[in-house]
């Protein structure tokens, strides 16, 4: 069937180049433009139809590949390439090899959206990403129209699956509701603190997060004395940092990204303020205690559950290593099994047919590095959760419950 | 009132950073009536060039003021370089040119530069080591800190040899000449091309000084920091006159303090939005800004 079709459009393409010649010929100069658009048309035409010739099953892995944010992108990359090479070389999924299609969105929701098509139009069966939920708010539309099952490692805003807009999606991933809450019940009952301000970025993700913490606190009957966004990138925090030594708050939850997470909390202990701070998973990770140093010696953030002690996790770590060279950074366990539940997915129900993977990504269970998990309805995954780390000694250390 | 204080220094510190890149854009501007908008990325490669220096000297065993000294001197004669460097290949070629054409070569000359020195670099936020050394004298003072003092002072500084050496050397009164009018201080015999090269140079050391200073504060760089400081520090130029040199210190100030008081007595949320409506606001009763010239066109 399809070398049929390839020799169709030889055949084409044989004709169209005769005529351009013969117009060539007989037209000189303005020919030979309109010749030229005809060609490049049906060249480009023919380069898609290759597209279409290949046989593979098509995973578009998409996140931030370069950029600030790239250390949440890349280990997310690593993780799906050891996959389906481990997969490839037991004879691939449904027949036919597992290809990896890389697409950069810089965490970028404009970027991301532009990415998305990219990645329909080169024939993306299925999708592992994105990263922040911002950018992935943005791409899952053009996705849902696509019919195309989408399962990201990290993108934790609520709505994405409890909003029901997206049932193309999944995650391997607590929402955000749940890391709040998290850090809400932490603040109040471990830390015992009375005062609160919750700043954020004024990002999907961060804002999210600060939103459902300020709810969770008002319901346990405090209102934070700050509520408040500050902008990524500015020169200098000083006002925002000078606000929240003025409302005398005890802790300081921020919903965001390490870049600027590290930019406050080096002026809060350069003051000498003595307020906790409390983040999220966007600050659980290294990155930030390389940048903040020695400010970042008692900062609590929330990630995902401790794996260390399963098999798999230790396992896939190794294998990371070996490759690599490195450790693998934020995110590689989640998006390890987010792609094995994805291939494991597509080979039980018989196809990348969206309705049957989704089907039975709900209806089954997985091993991964993870532990076993499956999925709901909404697409969230049952069988993981998040928990609260502490920077000691220069390392993001579990702290018991 | 330590409240008020806190916010007041806060906005100096960041007002001061702002004057120094707006000088530059200020006089780029007067000179050759160009936005540069690559100048941002000036202060950005200021900012890595004093870590990388700073790092290999350390490594040697060097520190304190030192340190300091010596990564900023590099820091601002590689920049300066880059400074002049810029206008030799992306704005002279274009001095006949229409008006647009130096202005997308701009544009387009920052984007490069963010991104070689990502490639060059790495797109990870850098640790920024803290070559300010804190003052003894300034241990029981809480409003203010030594490295927002040393800013403080520097830009002081800068401004008045700035102002001393427009007034009152040849080279300021050649610069003066050619932001004037151009042509009739080339047929006065003044060499144009070396007044734009200084200007160019200048105004880079000064963008230089200002990352350097800035890192030192914040404690982390990274390449796109050029960017935000770059837009900031156009708004503070234009804010205050674009073309004068005090114009500008004053625009940097005028918009430092308008941030840091927005955030600290509205809300963080509207500190752009103070910023911007403040320049709004002031271009439609001011339109070439508080101490802009408004110049007539002579037919």
């Amino acid at each position: 069937m399809r070398e049929l079709l390839m020799l169709c459009l030889a055949g084409l393409f044989y004709e169209v180049l005769t005529e351009i010649f013969q117009e060539i010929q007989s037209k000189g100069e303005e020919g030979m433009k309109r010749s030229l658009i005809f060609l490049m048309a049906t060249a480009f035409i023919l380069f898609t139809g290759s597209a279409f010739a290949a046989d593979t099953v098509k995973l578009g892995v998409a996140g931030a590949h370069s950029g600030d944010l790239a250390s949440y992108g890349l280990p997310t990359l690593n993780a799906a390439k050891l996959v389906v090479g481990d997969v490839n070389a037991k004879g691939g999924v449904l027949g036919k090899k597992v290809e990896i299609l890389p697409a950069d969105d810089v965490c970028k929701p404009e970027v991301a959206a532009n990415v998305a098509s990219k990645l329909v139009s080169d024939g993306a069966n299925v999708v592992l990403g994105h990263i922040c939920s911002g950018a992935t708010k943005a791409a899952l539309n053009t996705y849902k129209e696509a019919k195309i099952v989408v399962i990201s490692p990290s993108a934790t805003n609520v709505d994405l699956t409890k909003s029901g807009d997206y049932p193309n999606f999944f995650r391997t991933i607590s929402p955000d509701d749940s890391q709040a809450k998290l850090e809400v019940d932490f603040a109040l009952n471990k830390l015992k603190v009375k005062k609160v301000a919750v700043i954020h970025d004024k990002g999907d993700y961060g804002k999210g997060l600060a939103e459902f913490a300020k709810a969770d606190f008002e319901k346990r009957g405090i209102n934070p004395v700050l509520f408040e966004g500050i902008t990524p990138g500015a020169v200098d925090y000083s006002a925002i940092v000078q606000k929240i030594k003025n409302s005398g708050a005890d802790a300081v939850i921020y919903g965001g990204y390490h870049p600027e997470a590290a930019k406050i909390v080096s002026a809060m202990k350069k003051k000498k303020m003595k307020t906790f701070f409390i983040s999220d998973d966007g600050v659980k990770d290294d990155t930030f205690i390389k940048v903040a140093g020695q400010f970042a010696e008692g900062v609590y953030a929330t990630g995902p559950m401790d794996t260390s002690k399963n098999p798999m996790a230790i396992a896939a770590i190794d294998q990371h290593k070996k490759v690599y060279g490195s450790d693998p950074g934020a995110l590689y366990l989640n998006a390890y099994a987010a792609t094995i539940c994805l291939l494991q997915a597509i080979d039980k129900a018989g196809s990348t047919n969206i309705d049957a993977v989704s089907k039975a990504l709900r209806t089954n269970w997985f091993e991964t590095p993870l532990g076993k998990i499956s999925f709901d309805e909404r697409g969230d995954a049952k069988g993981i959760g998040f928990s609260m780390y502490e920077v000691e000694k220069g390392k993001y250390v579990e702290v018991g419950k | 009132m330590d409240y008020f204080l806190e916010l007041f220094v806060g906005g100096l510190t960041r007002g001061s950073i702002y004057a120094l890149i707006a000088l530059g854009y200020t006089m780029v501007y007067g000179i050759i009536e160009l936005i540069n908008f690559a100048h941002g990325e000036i202060y950005m490669i200021g900012a890595f060039t004093a870590l990388i220096v700073a790092s290999a000297l350390s490594l040697l065993g060097m520190s304190g003021w030192s340190l300091l000294m010596l990564a900023g001197v590099i820091a601002v004669i590689y920049s300066a370089a880059y400074g002049f460097t810029l206008e030799k290949i992306a704005y002279k070629p274009l001095r006949k040119a229409q008006r647009l054409s130096p202005l997308i070569s701009a544009i387009g000359m920052s984007i490069f530069l963010q991104n070689y020195v990502l490639l060059a670099q790495t797109s990870d936020f850098l640790s920024f080591p803290a070559l300010i050394k804190e003052f003894s004298f300034m241990e029981n003072v809480t409003i203010m800190r030594s490295s927002e003092l040393v800013i403080f002072i520097t830009t002081a500084i800068a401004t008045i040899l700035l102002s001393l050496f427009i007034k009152f050397t040849r080279m300021g009164k050649a610069m003066r000449a050619v932001a004037q009018d151009k042509t009739m201080a080339m047929l006065l015999g003044v060499n144009v091309n070396r007044v734009i090269s200084v200007t160019f140079i200048i105004g880079s050391a000064l963008a230089a000084v200002g990352g350097v200073l800035i890192s030192s504060h914040i404690g982390q760089i990274n390449f796109y920091i050029g960017f935000i400081a770059g837009i900031k520090a156009f708004t503070a130029a234009v804010l205050g006159g674009i073309g004068s040199v005090p114009g500008a210190v004053l625009g940097g100030l005028v918009l430092g303090w308008t941030e840091s008081f927005a955030t600290g007595y509205v809300s963080s949320d509207y500190e752009d939005v103070f910023a911007f409506g403040l320049l709004v606001f002031i271009l439609i009763f001011r339109p070439s800004g508080i101490l802009g010239k408004t110049s007539s066109e002579k037919v």
